[in-house]
């Protein structure tokens, strides 16, 4: 397989128009205030930077949001621009799936999957974070963008930056699955493999970013790329009918993800347009590569890195950056963390597929297998309302399952070979 | 041991805007303590009021993180390269 492709021969040519103007950042730490730029690193102590929405901007009402078209950008008062976003206009606004067959299984009141299996356009959860950060890159004037990847990130990039004609440059592992490779290279963009795991691309990418100016949306965009997050937070509430559920279980990679659904919960709350108190956290990781919930099991505020071991390659980070925000966000909502094995998240994405009619990735396993450890540990109360949080299309990672579900039998065309095989079954 | 220390430009400000810098020292703490006598305003941001990394920034040494070795402690080699790099974003 070749490791670069050349861009669509268009892409130099096609008219981007000018972009939403991204609001200033301040240290996440320290809370020294930055103008906006692509950066995400401040100066003083090197904490992330975030964005800082003016105090008393107006805000829409419940009836207003529900009157704008079904995407993420119904939301757009809680994302970080001035202005209006110019490209990635239709991703968001997923389905959350009732699943009382999983709600039996955890022993509590219902269950919803929120299924970012079938987000647009490229079928995992990152669809939300490339289109802000798509948009800050253009607010910014980044003529190239890109960023390092364990898959799903990497489709995103690529499937919105081909679309908006804008050229990216993609790192990724060298050992991801060939869903994902196919799934980037097919855009067109600059695909690279680099030997090594995703901390390793990373790091080429942050010196990557410093070195070539390029907006790779979780280097230096990270900022107003992980404030796309929100939105599936926004999403569940107006689902569930402008309320919060009770408890929410999520993948943990980064830890971004965690963070940003108790900021997004947090920001609806404060604005008067939900009722019920603001959810239990609970994260989920495999078992292989468990950073985060090493650190909510023994408290502390300073994330061990590991090396990861496991199939969950797309939540396989072994020096999370909002690793200890995420532990936070988890402790500070009366939530807990579990890690499950490899075999475990296999039968949890066949359970999710056989319960709810939901084929997720391996992260969407761990989820579910962590779900079920922690019911087993007594941490849902039977009156819970519960949302799974589903982050990626199981068609990307196939070959977890290879070898774990049951041969289909072959047979001839003949109604004798199918009535053999029926009276056998029953 | 001679070695090459390389700054993100959010630090190189800091150093005289270097972004490459030839330091020396046995272990990894020594050269930074190097770095940090020649660029006094570069010495918070190396290393924390206790004398550590911070949790937001990554040493590499060479190709390794210096969390799987022995920290500051580290030894280094002749011609070695020093890596800083802000945390890991996920992907």
């Amino acid at each position: 397989m070749p490791t670069t492709l050349d861009f669509p021969r268009d892409a130099a040519t096609r008219t981007i128009p000018a972009g939403p103007r991204p609001l200033p950042q301040a240290c996440k730490l320290c809370g020294t205030a930055y103008p906006a730029s692509a950066s995400a690193t401040c100066e003083e102590c090197l904490g992330p930077l975030e964005p800082v929405y003016p105090a008393h901007r107006p805000l829409p009402d419940a009836a207003t949001i529900a009157s704008r078209a079904p995407s993420l950008w119904r939301y757009r008062e809680w994302l970080p621009f001035e202005g209006e976003p110019v490209v990635s206009l239709d991703s968001g606004f997923t389905p959350l799936v009732a699943s009382p067959v999983l709600a039996r299984r955890l022993g509590v009141a219902r269950v919803w999957v929120k299924n970012d299996a079938v987000s647009h356009p490229s079928l995992s959860f990152k669809d939300r974070v490339v289109a802000t950060g798509l948009n800050a890159a253009i607010g910014l004037g980044c003529d190239t963008v890109g960023c390092a990847s364990t898959g799903n990130l990497a489709n995103a990039v690529a499937a919105q930056a081909a679309r908006a004609g804008i050229p990216a440059w993609i790192f990724i592992p060298h050992d991801l699955e060939v869903g994902k490779v196919i799934g980037t290279a097919v855009y067109g963009s600059r695909l690279v493999r680099v030997r090594g795991n995703y901390d390793d691309v990373n790091r080429l990418c942050s010196q990557a970013a410093d070195r070539y100016g390029w907006g790779l949306v979780n280097i230096n965009l990270r900022g107003y790329y992980g404030e796309g997050s929100k939105t599936m937070a926004f999403e569940i509430a107006e689902q569930l009918g402008w309320r919060l559920p009770t408890a929410v279980v999520a993948p943990m990679a980064g830890g971004s993800l965690l963070t940003k659904l108790e900021k997004g919960f947090r920001e609806f709350a404060g604005a008067g347009l939900v009722s019920g108190a603001a959810p239990r956290l609970y994260g989920a990781q495999a078992a292989g590569c468990s950073p985060i919930v090493n650190l909510v099991e023994r408290g502390g505020d300073t994330i061990d890195p590991v090396v990861p071991a496991t199939i969950a390659r797309s939540i396989a980070i072994g020096n999370p950056a909002d690793g200890r925000f995420a532990a936070s966000a988890i402790r500070g909502s009366g939530g807990w963390a579990a890690a499950v094995s490899d075999d475990a998240l296999i039968a949890g994405i066949r359970l999710l597929a056989e319960s709810t009619g939901v084929f997720a990735e391996t992260a969407g396993g761990t989820t579910v297998a962590a779900a079920l450890a922690l019911a087993a540990s007594g941490r849902f109360n039977p009156d819970d309302e519960v949302v799974l949080c589903i982050t990626g299309n199981g068609l990307k990672t196939v070959e977890a399952l290879q070898g774990s579900l049951p041969d289909a039998p072959l047979i001839a065309p003949r109604i004798r070979e199918l009535e053999a095989l029926h009276g056998r079954d029953v | 041991m001679a070695v090459t220390f390389s700054l993100p430009t959010v630090l190189a400000r800091l150093a005289d805007g270097q972004t490459t810098i030839q330091a020396a020292g046995g272990t990894l703490g020594d050269v930074v303590a190097d770095i940090a006598g020649r660029f006094p305003r570069l010495a918070p941001r190396l290393r924390d009021a206790a004398g550590g990394p911070y949790p937001f920034v990554t040493y590499y040494l060479n190709d390794e993180d210096i969390r799987f070795q022995s920290g500051f402690a580290t030894p280094v080699n002749e011609g070695d390269e020093i890596t800083i790099v802000a945390a890991i974003a996920g992907g």
